[in-house]
């Protein structure tokens, strides 16, 4: 028996979503994703003065909200053609690195463990500990984590001033000058934030011993507790290595220059096991089944116009493509070119699927306190952090940058100090994307099929694990 | 008390920052005090009948809708479809679906300022056709018309604000939990007076500077930014300077001026956000209720007074003349 069912609003992501699945005999047969709301960042900010990308961009996304300040200080100083003095680039870092891992740690807590509190599950010998903790609104850990979070995000009051939507990222640097007192105060603010990952996530394992591990089977053996150990015992209880497989194919632009050249995370793709140079010039647009009229193609071609009278479209969400085929970004991605051997193993066994997109987030969330701290080192407090600019430029700037989802461009084309053509790709563009026009799906349409949903179809959890194991962030999407 | 929280055009950072609530959180608060989240969107398990199932309770009367709170602005676009966002599961407009959650709430909250005014969703040309609920802009009258009145008799109360504080919602919260806000709690923009009638200016760390005139000329120097870098802080009304952001920040704290977010017209103003547009040398948007010619007349008083070590100081990215400290003779 086939019908098609509809899920909606998914609550616990990032603005709305709706997915439609076709189901026959209890199992995916085709999924369709639909990103439901268009605001039309792009049509807003052309005729603007260049510097007002700074105070539009980060409204994109009120959770990738300082990804979105760094990705249009970056086009815009590539358009300037001028570079942050050394201590402006790593204070900049320290703020996307502060929330990519807010944003990890959001996710995991409050968006994704809860799922596993599903009645479906009520039998298993697991599930009174995991209700304990994560059912929502009332799970023992969650005000723990909305604690550790907001003392977190400190480290973005005293460097942005708030969060989220900051104007401390400019161009040029950072605007906020930290003093040496400040310094060592950011240092006790990390570590407050690792002695919370250590106690409530490793299970008391040291964040260095869990980084240490290279096979999967290490990974057994350094951690058996936390809320990490109970994650890998969900994965083997409901065989999430098997869950939710897209092709497999990743990509990151890389993330965290280092002003002595480089990203301290390299970019690159995946792509049948190997890791190969990313070549931005073949990154389009379809726009098939998205509702624009116009053309696709090259950011920097593109010219489009809504139409939701379009036939055969389904989602204001375009579908990028990476020479033509499908590719998905995200923290796993991130981690697999930066050439954790773990993460590539575990590419190479399973590929892109619940346990490992998460588990790639999971690392990520582990390793940037370490790395921040060295960055915090590498402050200061004596040098310039901002460089002035004149900001009456013409000319292009491409800004990469990968938000806590995955990677994030912004292009922007400026006449005599005035935005004329203001594309972004935001990283859930791709993995939420529709079919394109040769009808591949996008991945997490691909990552549908095959799921056994049986009788309860749209309230099965796995189609939940799978949707919110992308961390899909909606208002970014379509923007 | 029963809290539906409902989000359309926004960027759910105003819900991000109210998760950043603290002493409490936000869940330990809403244990505290009975709060009931019906519909939170970050937080809640999944709906078991979509948001159909929700509205169906709240019409059939099975609790009752204390607050409604929306977040982001309604889209009315293209051509008053309400299109741009037909909500996940239906097939209404998110717009028509508010409109019935609106028509059971005791109040109705617009939380943030695309919310409550359009704000940056109702940018430039307005592509989305976005509204505030009860204002488009500056002007009365969004979605509800300037004389609606929900079922405990207020109008729309606007935590304006791109985003908003964590405490601007709980407080305004807490408040509506003991019917303790009422009309004339509001000001003319229907924003909370506990707030909204104070000034950024209010506890600014640039005072000093601010009362000699000396001015910041980039971004990151610590003098004042009203005078060359668009900072609005004599006018915006928000108590950012009086209450901290994020344990320590606000923005004029971290470097740049204040944008004015709380206003009616934050994200249609003409001119760029970080320069200061003149008339004839001078800034065109003095304080509100101050006369120019004095304004003018004391500034360059101030000016001749201003202390050497304010001077170096205002272009500087970090002080090069401290304070100095007061000799005592024994």
């Amino acid at each position: 028996m086939s019908r098609r069912i509809r899920i909606g609003p998914f609550n616990r992501v990032e603005g709305d979503l709706e997915v439609q699945l076709e189901v026959v005999d209890g199992v995916v047969k085709a999924g369709w994703v639909n990103s439901t709301l268009f605001r039309g960042f792009e049509w807003l900010l052309a005729g603007r003065a260049v510097t007002d990308a700074l105070v539009y961009a980060p409204r994109i996304c009120g959770i990738c909200s300082v990804s979105q300040s760094v990705a249009a200080a970056a086009s815009l100083a590539q358009a300037a053609a001028i570079t942050p003095p050394p201590s402006g680039q790593w204070a900049t870092n320290l703020m996307l690195a502060c929330e990519n891992a807010a944003d990890h740690l959001t996710h995991f807590y409050l968006f994704f463990m809860p799922d596993f509190v599903a009645e479906a599950y009520a039998d298993y010998d697991w599930y009174p500990e995991v209700a304990r903790r994560f059912t929502p609104m009332r799970g023992e850990v969650l005000p723990r984590v909305l604690q550790a979070r907001a003392q977190w995000l400190h480290i973005l009051g005293l460097l942005g001033g708030h969060w989220p939507h900051t104007l401390a990222i400019q161009p040029g640097g950072t605007t906020r000058v930290l003093q040496r007192s400040e310094i060592a105060r950011l240092q006790v603010m990390i570590g407050q934030f690792e002695h919370f990952l250590v106690e409530t996530l490793t299970g008391g394992v040291p964040l260095a011993a869990v980084l240490a591990v290279e096979t999967e089977a290490q990974l057994r053996k350094v951690v058996s507790g936390g809320d990490l150990g109970r994650f890998l015992l969900l994965c083997d209880a409901l065989d999430l290595w098997q869950v939710g497989r897209t092709p497999g194919r990743l990509f990151s632009y890389g993330n965290y220059p280092d002003p002595n050249g480089g990203r301290v995370f390299a970019s690159g793709i995946w792509r049948e096991g190997q890791v190969s140079q990313l070549n931005t010039q073949t990154i389009t647009e379809d726009i098939t089944h998205a509702r624009y009229r116009g053309e696709g193609g090259a950011p920097w071609q593109a010219q489009v116009q809504p139409d939701v009278h379009k036939q055969q479209a389904y989602t204001f969400c375009k579908a990028p493509r990476l020479d033509g085929e499908v590719f998905e970004c995200g923290a796993l991605a991130r981690q697999v070119m930066a050439g954790v051997p773990l993460m590539q193993a575990l590419m190479r066994r399973w590929g892109s699927v619940v346990a490992t997109r998460v588990l790639g987030r999971l690392w990520e969330l582990m390793r940037l306190p370490g790395l921040m701290r060295q960055w915090t080192d590498q402050l200061n407090p004596d040098e310039d952090w901002n460089r002035p600019y004149d900001s009456h430029f013409s000319g292009h700037g491409l800004g990469l940058v990968e938000a806590a989802r995955g990677g994030l461009l912004h292009w922007i084309e400026a006449e005599q100090g005035l935005i004329r053509h203001y594309e972004i790709i935001a990283p859930t563009t791709w993995n939420f994307s529709p079919r394109d026009a040769t009808g591949t799906p996008g991945p997490l349409e691909q990552a549908l099929v095959g799921l056994q949903v049986g009788e309860e179809a749209g309230q099965a959890p796995v189609v939940h694990h799978v949707v919110r194991s992308f961390d899909p962030c909606m208002v970014c999407t379509v923007h | 008390m029963n809290i539906v929280w409902l989000q359309s055009g926004g960027c759910s950072g105003c819900t991000m920052s109210l998760l950043c609530a603290e002493q409490p959180d936000l869940l330990s608060l809403s244990q505290l005090q009975g709060w009931r989240w019906r519909y939170f969107p970050s937080l809640s398990p999944q709906l078991p009948k979509g948001l159909p199932g929700l509205l169906a309770a709240v019409e059939q009367g099975e609790w009752s809708l204390d607050v409604l709170c929306l977040e982001g602005a309604v889209m009315t676009g293209p051509d008053e479809s309400g299109a741009y966002h037909i909500a996940a599961g239906m097939d209404a407009s998110m717009r028509d679906v508010l409109l019935r959650f609106i028509e059971q709430a005791r109040y109705v909250v617009a939380v943030g300022s695309c919310a409550a005014f359009g704000g940056i969703t109702a940018a430039g040309p307005n592509p989305g056709e976005a509204v505030g609920l009860q204002y488009a802009h500056h002007l009365s009258g969004g979605l509800l018309s300037a004389t609606f009145r929900s079922r405990a008799g207020l109008p729309v109360i606007n935590i304006a604000g791109c985003p908003v504080h964590p405490d601007w919602v709980t407080e305004t919260l807490l408040l509506l939990q003991q019917d303790a806000l009422d009309e004339a709690d509001l000001d003319p923009l229907n924003r909370p007076r506990f707030y909204a009638d104070k000034l950024v200016h209010h506890g600014c760390s640039r005072n000093e500077y601010y009362e000699y005139k000396a001015s910041a000329e980039h971004l990151g120097e610590l003098g004042c930014m009203m005078e060359h870098l668009g900072c609005m802080g004599t006018l915006a009304h928000a108590d950012c300077n009086q209450r901290s952001w994020n344990g320590q920040g606000c923005c004029t704290d971290a470097g740049y001026p204040c944008i004015d977010c709380t206003a009616p017209t934050f994200g249609t103003r003409r001119h760029a956000y970080q320069e200061t547009p003149k008339l004839g040398g001078i800034p065109v948007g003095l304080p509100t209720d101050m006369p120019k010619a004095w304004f003018i007349a004391l500034s360059s008083l101030a000016k001749a007074a201003t202390p050497e070590r304010l001077k170096k100081n205002a272009t500087a990215e970090r002080p090069q003349l401290p304070p100095p400290v007061k000799e005592i003779k024994l």
